[in-house]
């Protein structure tokens, strides 16, 4: 089954895929933003401040979701000695690393007309700020080691350590007392938040994915072209 | 309305500084993952063609090879 994940293979999708991911994040961001920032409703507490919400939530709900995958490649890359998983994973963090960034970012934004402060080291924004951290320990390496075998050892230890974060950053909101409120989000019982908000967050939240999937091919066809430059140096 | 949009009763300057941010972000990793791109490609091109031509077909000949050397927009 693995032989399918030959970059050889995958290179001819990835190298024409990039225009059309390219085109429709740009229709889906044009939705989203009219959406998120004209036609979804005001909070009744928050007032026009929760609009920060279409682009802190699908940030953060991306960065988290891109660090399990690169774990579960990781995992699975190293077991099976696959090196296009680490390559896939490699390709992936840039943008999950961006996207934490984001999330905290706009959390701090948001936070100064809610909580009153920019930045509080409560439960749910300092295990953020950890993961952030992770990723960054995690692009380091990557520049640091040259020999794979070394690169994959430790990029696999990163993310298994990093994982445990990511329970901790879910729950923390109901583990410990915090500035930060509740998920309004649930996938196994009602959500607390209303159809015309929820609308707009997903529209965001596939432009988001849809940015990570356009960074990702470019990052992927950068990697495979400098693996045949090598290539060429030895024929 | 525009008032309304740009204002937001005073929130204006958090939603759009969040949002302004965002679409930096954006910006700014496209640029640099898309310079890393264009030279590693740039790079590819002028190595393919110092090769002489033994080398060049042997290159050639795989199908990922022709995919670079082709013209990828993106």
């Amino acid at each position: 089954m693995f032989k399918y994940f030959e970059p050889n293979k995958i290179f001819s999708i990835t190298s024409k895929a990039p225009k059309y991911v390219l085109i429709s994040f740009i229709i889906v961001l044009s939705i989203g933003l009219v959406e998120a920032l004209i036609l979804s409703p005001e909070d009744y507490k928050q007032s026009h401040s929760v609009r920060i919400m279409y682009v802190h939530v699908p940030a953060a709900w991306i960065s988290l979701g891109i660090f399990s995958f690169i774990t579960v490649l990781s995992i699975i890359g190293y077991i099976f000695k696959i090196k296009n998983f680490f390559l896939i994973s490699k390709s992936l963090a840039p943008s999950g690393f961006v996207f934490n960034i984001i999330a905290l970012v706009t959390g701090s934004i948001w936070g100064k007309p809610t909580w009153g402060t920019w930045w509080a080291w409560d439960a749910r924004i300092t295990s953020m700020f950890i993961l952030a951290l992770f990723y960054l320990l995690y692009l380091i390496a990557w520049r640091i080691y040259k020999d794979d075998e070394k690169v994959f050892k430790i990029t696999s230890i990163i993310t298994i350590v990093g994982i445990i974060n990511v329970p901790i950053i879910k729950y923390s909101v109901d583990w410990w007392s915090t500035l930060h409120q509740p998920a309004s989000i649930n996938l196994l019982s009602k959500s607390s938040i209303h159809a015309s908000m929820l609308f707009p967050l997903m529209i965001m939240t596939a432009a988001f994915a849809l940015f990570s999937i356009l960074i990702f091919l470019m990052k992927y066809n950068t990697e495979l072209i400098k693996i045949k430059n090598k290539g060429l140096d030895r024929l | 309305m525009i008032n309304e949009i740009f204002l937001m009763n005073g929130y204006g300057l958090y939603v759009w500084s969040a949002f302004l941010f965002t679409f930096l972000s954006f910006v700014s990793l496209y640029a640099l993952i898309k310079i890393q791109y264009v030279r590693e490609r740039d790079k590819f091109i002028k190595k393919f063609g110092i090769l002489n031509s033994e080398k060049a077909a042997i290159a050639g000949s795989q199908s990922i090879n022709k995919e670079i050397l082709s013209n990828i927009t993106i």
